[in-house]
């Protein structure tokens, strides 16, 4: 019998997971994808948010402003992209500054730091490109932004090389309780383990309604977006929100972490949890709304779009649910962990890590390493750092995405680090290669190539990412 | 390192222009291609139809680029592959030649920042530069096609890039979105290797692509176009699984009702093509917004002092002929300006793209500094029939060419004559315009 079972190799999951790492336990995460961060944590926003939108003295609102304020600390230590770019609340009429206001006061409630309302003149002058129309908004200066993809990657390979174990494509079926734990059934066989923690996003409720009688629903929220070119990554430099308006709620306008422009979310219930697909009235949904927030918004920019699903839990109270099931002993929830999710991650790991601790004692590890070194990026470095990694491995000076500037020696970090990519998917993540405006059409070939060749397999048998999405059908004259 | 002329691209466009400037006369030049061999785009284009116009004879892509490979060897010009430029800048004030203006001083330097696998990360200082880089194909995305996002959809130049360059076939049950010339040529070839082309659907009421491709590859092999129709759903999630196909209306624009469902496991993306001028912008050259290439003059130099550009990068061509020659006319120039023969603009006259036609290049004209003649290419942006295509001095129709089709499929082009532009007095003005009968 192990120790933990963490479901789900998303953020919360790899939060989770890198936590429990720093303790005396056998630690094995469950994932039913192909690679981490495959599900609403590769979808989303990417914004650390501030703390100002939760309601004061939920969980929400305690781990966002914690989590917000460990980002810096992390983003060292675990070398992925955070900026501290700050984030505007527009208000467009005189009427609704009683809600900023309200936020004003949550925010400060919630522990918000040089949280502030600014009048036109100041925004404009922050913002020159937001719309006309905006007469005041709430700055945040702490909120920002974070590359979803490498911040879940960073967690998972430090728990990893600190002893956690990562079984991929193994899909969890059943969960039954055992005598002193439970007994997990996956697709690749049966495992026992003393505590389960159910960090399974939109699948959350399944797993808990199999082992708790209060049972929890969750619902999938999808979310659409528009990315859009770098040439258009400084319309704004802070993220831009809206006030509620009689539009409905407002979506947000921001540049990432690696220089392109946001816009999204949308937002609506649906009944598939698979239901990742783009909608036309979704993208024309957003460019109408977004163009509320700035002016003459560079929709011809787009470059990509899609969408992701927020695991919404149908409670009492607007809040995340975690904890011990109160049922069920060692079955941990972390679950209903929609917006701000990603910002919590951190706070979130340790505050369900410190349950755990009560319920199954265990000693520090004095071997735990908690730094991580990021795949090197021939992008963003400057001439020295280049020329460096160029003569330690001459493949950072072969460039395989022209688009992003990606290496052949970057690919090859990406293949052959812990929890190294096997799919062009992982690759695109973890480098980004084929998230430039070409959207990988000079670079899948090659790609497709190295990955073939670096794991001694066949072109045909690599994929988009999980099984099913193989590039290839076959050789030529083959029918 | 320096160097008196460096060609970025070593496709059709980098090779022309490379040969012409080494026949006029300048030897320290190098071509800079990513590639592992020159040639560019044309290596993967196995099909033939290329070189009727340059040398009266069908050859195949790869034929076609090896004999522009030959030359360049012949002509001992240098070629670095493999190589990527990842920059181009104007050397800064402060490096110029203090009191210096002319071409053949660093003043008008242009620093290249070049890496590949044997020589490191380094600059190149040019006193001129062709930009050849060619152009990119529309990616699903930036044509906003909803639906899930699986594996399966490529656009038509990946597609060929794997049955052509590695022999793997990319899906058996194909749709086509966009009739542009790579699409056409795809249906055919994927037909040839077993798959089954189910449609060919166009957003236009016309076809993007060249006459004769719709007829070779479509119409020989009973592949139907539809015209007015367009892709609006995605379905899969791991490999394309169906397409909806709809029709669209006069503004492009889905109509509800007529959506089909069309079961394949690909979808090929032929919906245009986009010149690759991110280095140009790096450098700020000035930007036309109807070719998405550099305005240049009738020395099809661009703004920049010293810096030329031809092919797809310039404009997207219909026919590699006329990037051949365009790039000729490239090298020749950039040859006069290293030699000091390109004298300085006298009086640019502009010519302005009316009525259907859609732009020209060049964008203006010295006839000071023009050949005997100069070719305008231009293209039109709807289908005309029994038309004429007019040219007008100073806003008097000087020429009028009558055209049976006229389509924005086909590039066009009119030979201007030196001595017609001396000849009318105070000219201040071209202009190009589509007259309809």
């Amino acid at each position: 019998m192990t120790d933990i079972i963490v479901i789900g190799a998303g953020v919360t999951g790899c939060a989770i997971a890198r936590e429990l790492a720093r303790y005396d336990w056998k630690v094995t995460v469950l994932e039913r994808a192909s690679d981490v961060c495959e599900g609403t944590s590769k979808a989303n926003s990417g914004i650390a948010h501030a703390g100002f939108d939760a309601v004061p003295g939920t969980l929400k609102a305690k781990l966002n402003v914690e989590g917000n304020g460990m980002m810096d600390a992390l983003s060292a230590e675990l070398d992925f992209p955070f900026k501290r770019n700050g984030s505007l609340v527009l208000c467009f009429d005189e009427g609704d500054r009683h809600k900023l206001q309200k936020l004003l006061e949550q925010g400060l409630k919630n522990g918000v730091k040089e949280l502030r309302i600014i009048e036109k003149e100041e925004l404009k002058s922050l913002e020159p490109n937001v719309s006309e129309d905006a007469v005041a908004a709430l700055y945040a200066p702490t909120g920002g932004i974070v590359c979803p993809f490498l911040l879940t990657i960073a967690l998972a390979e430090n728990a990893a090389v600190n002893g956690v174990e990562f079984r991929l494509n193994t899909e969890v079926q059943k969960i039954e309780k055992i005598s002193g734990g439970y007994r997990v059934t996956t697709g690749q066989g049966v495992l026992e383990s003393r505590v389960v923690i159910n960090a399974a996003g939109v699948y959350a409720d399944r797993f808990h309604n199999m082992v708790s009688e209060n049972k929890l629903r969750i619902i999938p929220r999808k979310g659409e977006y528009c990315l859009m070119d770098k040439k258009v990554g400084n319309w704004v430099t802070r993220t831009i929100f809206q006030l509620p308006t009689k539009y409905g709620k407002g979506v947000l306008v921001t540049p990432t972490v690696h220089g392109n422009l946001l816009v999204g979310p949308t937002a609506e219930d649906i009944d598939d949890y698979e239901g990742v697909n783009t909608t036309r009235e979704g993208m024309e949904d957003l460019v109408k709304r977004a163009s509320l927030s700035v002016e003459e918004l560079p929709a011809r920019q787009v470059i990509t779009s899609f969408a992701g699903l927020r695991a919404h839990p149908v409670t009492e109270q607007e809040d995340f649910v975690i904890g011990q099931a109160e049922d069920a002993p060692g079955f941990f929830d972390a679950a209903g962990i929609e917006s701000p999710g990603l910002t919590c991650a951190p706070a979130l790991g340790k505050y369900l890590t410190a349950q755990v601790l009560e319920y199954l004692p265990a000693g520090a590890r004095k071997d735990f390493n908690a730094t991580r070194k990021g795949i090197p990026n021939m992008a963003l470095a400057d001439e020295e750092e280049r020329q460096r990694l160029i003569r330690e491995n001459p493949l950072y000076a072969d460039v395989v995405c022209r688009c992003e500037l990606v290496t052949e020696g970057e690919i090859m970090d990406a293949i052959h680090r812990p929890l190294g990519a096997t799919t062009l998917d992982g690759i695109k993540r973890r480098t980004r290669a084929g998230m430039g405006r070409c959207q990988a059409g000079f670079c899948s070939p090659r790609t497709v190539e190295i990955l073939a060749r670096e794991l001694d397999k066949d072109m045909a048998e690599i994929g988009k990412n999980d099984k099913g999405s193989e590039f290839l059908t076959g050789r030529m004259k083959e029918n | 390192m320096k160097k008196d002329l460096v060609i970025i691209g070593g496709g059709p466009a980098g090779l022309a222009a490379a040969a012409a400037a080494k026949e006029n006369g300048v030897d320290d030049l190098v071509i800079i291609e990513r590639d592992a061999r020159l040639g560019g785009i044309l290596n993967q284009c196995i099909h033939n139809g290329f070189g009727l116009h340059t040398f009266q004879e069908e050859l195949t892509g790869p034929e076609y680029a090896e004999r522009y490979i030959k030359k360049v060897l012949e002509l001992e010009i240098p070629c670095k592959l493999n190589t990527m430029v990842i920059d181009l800048t104007q050397m800064s004030e402060s490096k110029k030649n203090a009191g210096s203006s002319k071409a053949n001083d660093a003043a008008g330097s242009k620093l290249i920042t070049v890496m590949n696998r044997q020589e490191g990360l380094y600059t190149i200082e040019a006193k001129a530069v062709i930009l050849a880089m060619g152009c990119r194909e529309r990616s699903r995305g930036a044509l906003n096609i909803p639906g899930y996002r699986p594996a399966g959809i490529y656009s038509a130049g990946t597609a060929q890039r794997y049955v052509n360059m590695e022999g793997r076939m990319p899906g058996r049950e194909i749709v086509i979105l966009g009739s542009g010339d790579i699409g056409l040529i795809m249906a055919r070839r994927m037909t040839l290797e077993g798959a089954n082309v189910k449609l060919v659907a166009e957003l236009m009421p016309y076809s993007g692509g060249l006459k004769r491709n719709i007829v070779q590859c479509l119409d020989d092999f009973g592949i139907p176009l539809k015209l007015n129709h367009t892709v609006v759903d995605i379905k899969g999630k791991e490999r394309v699984e169906a397409v909806v196909v709809a029709q669209v209306d006069e503004n492009s624009r889905p109509i509800s009702g007529t959506e089909e469902e069309i079961t394949c496991d690909t979808l090929l993306l032929s919906c245009g093509l986009i010149p690759e001028n991110e280095l140009s912008g790096n450098l700020g050259v000035d930007m036309n917004p109807a070719t998405n290439g550099p305005r240049v003059n009738e020395s099809l130099e661009t703004d920049k002092e010293g810096v030329f550009a031809c092919g797809n990068v310039l404009h997207v061509h219909d026919l590699v002929d006329y990037v051949s020659e365009e790039a000729a006319q490239a090298g020749k120039c950039a040859a006069a300006y290293l030699q000091g023969r390109l004298a300085g603009a006298k009086g640019e006259i502009p010519i302005r793209a009316v009525n259907g036609v859609r732009y020209t290049v060049p964008v203006c004209i010295d006839p000071h500094r023009m050949g005997e003649t100069q070719v305008v290419r231009f293209r039109v942006g709807s289908v005309y029939k029994d038309a004429a295509i007019e040219v007008s001095f100073n806003g008097k129709v000087v020429s009028s060419r009558k055209k049976r089709a006229l389509a924005p499929g086909e590039m066009e082009q009119i030979i201007l004559k030196k001595s017609e532009l001396e000849q009318f007095q105070g000219l201040r003005e071209i202009t190009f315009s589509v007259r309809q009968s």
